[in-house]
C-alpha cells in the first residue's frame, strides 16, 4: 500500500510556483464571494495553502477525474469552504475558470457547499460538519481489503471539531490502523459565533488527535513548504492514521480579511474586491 | 426475521464479494456465521451509528455494497443526517437494516421503540422503504435489495415471528403481495403485523365477511397500482402497521387515496402519537394499540358495515 517511488522534496522555485498558485486561488475565492454575494470568504481563504499543496503536489490523482481505483482521493469535510475547493480544482485543470463566474448562482453547479456530482473532481459532497472522515475511514477501509492503494486526504475545520461524529470517526480509523488515511486540521481558532478556545476547550488540539491514536504532526498551515514536506510524509508511522494540525489564520492573504469574524459572513463588494486583488498582486 | 435476514444475507454475501457488513455493537453471535464465511467483511464498528453510516457510504463510495445493522431508532434516527447526506444524497449503495420494529423491544421502553422510522426514511429521496411481513418476505428482501442499487431501509422484526407465506418467495421492490381476494373491506399490512391481519380476516371469515389481506412490504416505492384498484373494487379499506399512525404506511396510503377522490371509508391502524408510559412486551402494546387480531378485526368490521369504530 506505501507509494514505491518518493517524491523529491520541494525546491525554493517549486515552492515560489506553488505561492503563485495560492494567490491565483485566492484572487478567484474572493470574486467568486463577490459575484455570488456569499459568506465564507475567510474560512475558504485559510484552507487554500493546504488546498494547493495537496494539488499542485501532493495528491496523485489527475484532473479531470473520476477518481481511479488506486488514486489519492480528497474530502472536503469542511464544506463551507469549498470556494477555495472550486478554485483549486479550476487551476489545476479540472474544469475552466470560467465556470467559477457562475458560482451559487441560479442554475450553476457550484452550490455553496459541494455537490455530489456535476462538478469535475469532486465526489463526496458535504455541508453538514462532522461527516467527512467517516466517510474518507471508509473508502480508506475499502482500498485495504481490496489491496488498492492511495491515501484519503480528509480536510476539517476546527469548529467542525465540535461534532461527536468527527471522535467517532477518529477513535474508529485509529483502531482499525487506517495508515493510509490523511486528517488535516484547518485550525484558524475562529468558529462562526467566536474564538473556538472560548466556545469548547479545543486546545491542546494536536494532543487530542495524539490522544485518540494518531500520528499528529502540527505544521504552519501557510508554509508550502513545510505542507508538502508533511503531506508528502504521510502515513507519518505505520498502522497510524495521520492528523495533520494546520495552523492557519482565517481569511490569510487579504489583510482586512485575516482574523476577523465579520469574514466568515460578509460578502466581499467591489471596492472590498479591488483592494483584495491589490493586495494578492502586492505579493508577487 | 433476524434470523432470516442473517441466514439470506450470509447467502448473498457469498456469491457477491462487494457486500459488506457492519454493526454498531450489536447482534451478538448471530453474525458469527456470516464472519466465518465472508472474512474480513464482518465488521463491528462500536458504538457509533453516525461513524457506521459515514463508514458505509466511504465503502460505496469505492464499490463496495454495505448494510448496517442496529436497532431500528439507533439505525435510523440516531444517524438520520447521515442517511440523508452521506447516503441518499449521494445515492450510495448502502442499506440500513434496523432490527426490533414496532414494539419488539417492548420492555425495553420508548428509547427502544421502532415507530417512527418508516416515516422518517420515507422522506428521504432516493430511499427505498421496505418492511417484510414475515420471514419469507424477508429472505426475499434481501435477495431483492442485493439486486438493487442505491439508498434502501430494511426494517425487520425481532424474532420468532409467524411465517405467514409458508413458502419461499420472490419479492419486486415496489410491488405488494394480494395474500387474499375479498370485496367486503381490505387490510393493507406491512411489517410483522401481516400476521394480525391474515387471523382478524379469517376471523371476519367467519361471520360471512371477505376481506382481502394485501401485504405491503415496500413502503416506498409504493404500490400505487394496487393501492388504486383495490380502492376501486373494495367499498372499505384499512392500513396496518406497527409504526405511528403519523408518517407511515398510513399516510402513505392516505395521501394516494386522497389524491383520487374516491368514495370510500378508510381507516389508518397503528400505534398512537404517543410514547408508551408503562413497560409491557410486545403483545401487551400491541393490544393498548388496539393492533391484536381481535381488535383489528373489529376495526375491519365496523369498516365493512359503515358503523363507527370500536
Amino acid at each position: 500500500m506505501r507509494r514505491s517511488s518518493p517524491v523529491p522534496a520541494a525546491t525554493p522555485a517549486d515552492v515560489a510556483d506553488l505561492a503563485a498558485r495560492a494567490r491565483a486561488v485566492r484572487a478567484a475565492t474572493v470574486r467568486m464571494a463577490h459575484l455570488g454575494r456569499t459568506a465564507h470568504v475567510a474560512s475558504a481563504l485559510s484552507c487554500v495553502d493546504v488546498l494547493v499543496a495537496l494539488y499542485f503536489r501532493v495528491l496523485r490523482a489527475e484532473p479531470p477525474g473520476p477518481t481511479g481505483p488506486s488514486d489519492d482521493r480528497f474530502v472536503l469535510s469542511k464544506g463551507h469552504g469549498c470556494m477555495a475547493w472550486y478554485a483549486t480544482l479550476a487551476e489545476r485543470g479540472y474544469f475552466p475558470k470560467e465556470l467559477l463566474d457562475g458560482y451559487s448562482t441560479d442554475g450553476s453547479p457550484l452550490a455553496e457547499h459541494p455537490p455530489p456530482r456535476g462538478v469535475p473532481g469532486i465526489e463526496v459532497a458535504t455541508g453538514s460538519l462532522g461527516h467527512g472522515l467517516s466517510i474518507a475511514a471508509g473508502a480508506a477501509l475499502a482500498r485495504r481489503m481490496d489491496g488498492r492503494a492511495g491515501r484519503l486526504f480528509c480536510l476539517l475545520s476546527d469548529g467542525e471539531c465540535n461534532e461527536g461524529s468527527v471522535w467517532e470517526a477518529a477513535m474508529w480509523a485509529a483502531g482499525r490502523r487506517l495508515d493510509h488515511l490523511v486528517a488535516i486540521v484547518d485550525y484558524n481558532k475562529l468558529q462562526a459565533m467566536g474564538r473556538s478556545e472560548e466556545v469548547t476547550a479545543l486546545a491542546p488540539l494536536a494532543e487530542k488527535w495524539r490522544a485518540f491514536g494518531w500520528a499528529t504532526r502540527e505544521v504552519d498551515g501557510h508554509d508550502l513548504g513545510a505542507l508538502v514536506e508533511v503531506l508528502e510524509a504521510a502515513p507519518l508511522t505505520p498502522d497510524r492514521p495521520t492528523a495533520i494540525v494546520a495552523h492557519t489564520v482565517k481569511g490569510k492573504g487579504v489583510s482586512f480579511m485575516e482574523d476577523d469574524l465579520e469574514w466568515h459572513y460578509r460578502p466581499p463588494s467591489a471596492e472590498d474586491l479591488a483592494r483584495a486583488l491589490r493586495e494578492l498582486e502586492a505579493d508577487a | 426475521m433476524r434470523t432470516a435476514f442473517v441466514r439470506a444475507l450470509t447467502e448473498a454475501a457469498q456469491l457477491d464479494r462487494r457486500i459488506v457488513l457492519l454493526t454498531a455493537d450489536l447482534g451478538y453471535k448471530i453474525f458469527d456465521d456470516f464472519a466465518r464465511r465472508c472474512p474480513g467483511r464482518f465488521l463491528n464498528v462500536g458504538v457509533a451509528e453516525a461513524n457506521m453510516v459515514g463508514v458505509a457510504a466511504g465503502l460505496a463510495l469505492e464499490g463496495k455494497k454495505p448494510f448496517t445493522y442496529s436497532i431500528v431508532p439507533f439505525a435510523t434516527l440516531r444517524c438520520y443526517e447521515q442517511i440523508r447526506n452521506d447516503v441518499a444524497y449521494h445515492e450510495a449503495d448502502v442499506t440500513v437494516v434496523g432490527v426490533g420494529g414496532g414494539y419488539s423491544y417492548g420492555h425495553n421502553g420508548p428509547t427502544h421503540h421502532g415507530l417512527e422510522d418508516l416515516g422518517a426514511l420515507r422522506l428521504i429521496p432516493h430511499m427505498a422503504v421496505l418492511s417484510p411481513g414475515d420471514p419469507r418476505e424477508t429472505e426475499a428482501a434481501v435477495r431483492a435489495l442485493v439486486r438493487w442499487r442505491g439508498p434502501a431501509y430494511l426494517r425487520l422484526g425481532r424474532a420468532n415471528e409467524a411465517d405467514v407465506h409458508g413458502a419461499p418467495l420472490e419479492l419486486e421492490i415496489g410491488r405488494g403481495l394480494v395474500l387474499r381476494e375479498g370485496r367486503d373491506v381490505a387490510v393493507i399490512a406491512t411489517g410483522s403485523l401481516l400476521a394480525q391481519a391474515v387471523e382478524a380476516a379469517d376471523l371476519l371469515a367467519r361471520e360471512g365477511l371477505a376481506c382481502r389481506v394485501i401485504s405491503m412490504p415496500t413502503v416506498k416505492p409504493l404500490d400505487t397500482a394496487l393501492v388504486e384498484r383495490t380502492a376501486r373494487e373494495v367499498p372499505a379499506l384499512a392500513t396496518l402497521e406497527e409504526h405511528s399512525v403519523l408518517g407511515g404506511l398510513g399516510s402513505a396510503v392516505a395521501e394516494v387515496l386522497a389524491e383520487l377522490g374516491l368514495p370510500l371509508r378508510f381507516r389508518r391502524l397503528g400505534a398512537a402519537d404517543a410514547f408508551a408510559h408503562a413497560s409491557g412486551d410486545q403483545a401487551w402494546h400491541r393490544r393498548r394499540n388496539g393492533l391484536d387480531a381481535t381488535a383489528v378485526s373489529a376495526a375491519l368490521r365496523a369498516l365493512a358495515r359503515g358503523t363507527p369504530a370500536a
